[in-house]
């Protein structure tokens, strides 16, 4: 088997693949992503990071956004994320440009 | 108060199986499909199911599942994704690739398609159009998972189990990974429908269960990132029973090719129910109203043991279906669970299940 599972870079431009997708859930009245047969729903947090994943980004450079954003420490911040898009990446709802 | 209570309580669901048709070109021995199949005149026309979607969106579903019998035999199955994508609906087409063609699926993929799940009923032909009683079927499956990921759509492999083919599971997800599956649904048999005509044919022994266990456990920590699989056992194997649609009414709907709409998709073979039609009314209407939908939805309509039971609102007390199949009362607790009291029977059977030395011959729908 050629596949390798895939890790997290600071330098990876991180997009959404096809079937991944962030929506308002109006009736819920809650923000949620959606992929195959799975619907997450998101706290204000994490909105903030998927909204972020435009293909065009890297992993570091959301998380500075963030930081400053949030005027909170960088470490902090990046911690939360890479913890948040390592359980999208296991799920395959990340995709990650090298 | 205890029927305004489980209604107050309901929340908007959050998936709909459209059943577009009974029409399948495969014969499969577990099919679980009712025995009496829709004929093609009764089907729901293009119109009402475009509504139905809005009214689908509206109540608050978020994931439409276009399902069958095999989808693709509706020549509007691309007008339908296109309708369901423009409410905003995720959209999820369960096929077995059989009347699918490469054009066919550039039209849905252009049309907002979002995920395909496709079966395969073995991992070579000679195995897998054996079990689908189809000739060519399987290579065919293998040029729709391609023609899928030519367009980067998300692939979910879902591979019945059974008895005659459990024990190439380790091949089954060797070939998800080459096929590019983001998922395998390794899902074993249930025997409902046609299926339980062949259960002593299909039922897998304990002993296939736990090696099955183990290779799955196996597979998931060595292709993490790489491909989700899902592995559902054969709930005769198990302590306690699934929670079964995830509770009666709670999260799923189910559309018929007539238009019925059901709490699950073997529903009528509990005797004595009765579905409304979106022909007739509205889909919040029988949702939330319906008796259909509210006659097991909630706790109060349990019996002993499960309704002191701590885990009701994890299992829901099972399933219905097995429940009246096996009982003769639907609101039994379902008999799989260790806390039923006709438990030991199930055992017995399940004894007497692994110790079938040569399976019967397969009977086939419609053949």
């Amino acid at each position: 088997m050629t596949e390798k599972t895939p890790v997290l870079e600071a330098d990876q431009r991180l997009s959404l693949p096809r079937g991944v997708r962030l929506r308002r859930d109006e009736v819920r009245g809650r923000t949620v992503l959606l992929s195959p047969e799975r619907t997450m729903a998101l706290e204000e947090t994490a909105i903030a990071i998927v909204s972020r994943i435009d293909g065009k980004r890297t992993l570091a450079e959301i998380i500075d956004g963030l930081a400053a954003d949030y005027k909170a420490p960088r470490d902090v911040i990046a911690g939360d994320v890479e913890a948040f898009l390592q359980q999208l990446l296991q799920r395959r709802m990340l995709e990650v440009d090298r | 108060m205890e029927a305004t209570d489980s209604v107050a309580d309901t929340n908007p669901p959050m998936a709909m199986l459209a059943e577009l048709t009974h029409r399948c070109p495969l014969a499969c021995p577990y099919c679980s499909n009712p025995l009496e199949l829709k004929q093609q005149a009764s089907e729901l026309p293009t119109g009402d199911w475009v509504r139905v979607l809005g009214e689908a969106a509206a109540l608050g579903v978020l994931h439409v599942h276009f399902s069958g019998g095999e989808p693709a035999s509706r020549r509007d199955l691309v007008e339908l994704t296109k309708a369901a994508n423009n409410v905003d609906l995720y959209t999820n087409l369960i096929t077995s690739g059989v009347g699918l063609t490469e054009r066919r699926m550039n039209e849905l993929a252009q049309a907002g398609l979002e995920h395909v799940q496709l079966s395969i009923q073995g991992t070579d032909a000679a195995e897998a159009d054996h079990i689908a009683g189809y000739k060519g079927g399987h290579s065919r499956k293998m040029d729709v998972a391609r023609w899928v990921r030519s367009h980067d759509l998300p692939l979910t492999i879902n591979a019945v189990c059974h008895r005659q083919n459990i024990d190439h599971l380790q091949r089954t997800i060797d070939l998800s990974v080459e096929l590019g599956a983001h998922r395998l649904e390794v899902a074993t048999v249930q025997f409902h429908g046609w299926a339980a005509k062949n259960r002593a044919a299909l039922m897998p022994t304990k002993l296939q269960d736990a090696e099955a266990r183990r290779i799955v456990d196996a597979a998931r920590e060595q292709l993490k990132g790489i491909l989700v699989i899902d592995y559902v056992p054969a709930d005769y194997h198990a302590t306690y029973p699934k929670a079964c649609m995830g509770g009666w009414g709670r999260i799923g709907l189910n559309v018929d090719p007539t238009g019925r709409v059901l709490p699950c998709h073997a529903a009528e073979s509990i005797e004595g129910m009765e579905f409304d039609n979106v022909r007739d009314k509205s889909l919040a209407d029988i949702w939330y109203q319906s008796k259909a939908f509210n006659v097991f939805r909630g706790f109060d309509w349990m019996e002993e043991p499960c309704r002191s039971c701590d885990r009701k609102a994890i299992d829901f007390g099972g399933c219905r279906c097995q429940a009246m199949a096996m009982t003769g009362n639907a609101g039994a607790t379902d008999p799989v669970c260790s806390k039923s009291p006709l438990h030991a029977k199930l055992l017995d059977t399940v004894i007497e299940l692994d110790a079938v030395s040569s399976p019967p011959p397969l009977v086939y729908r419609g053949r």
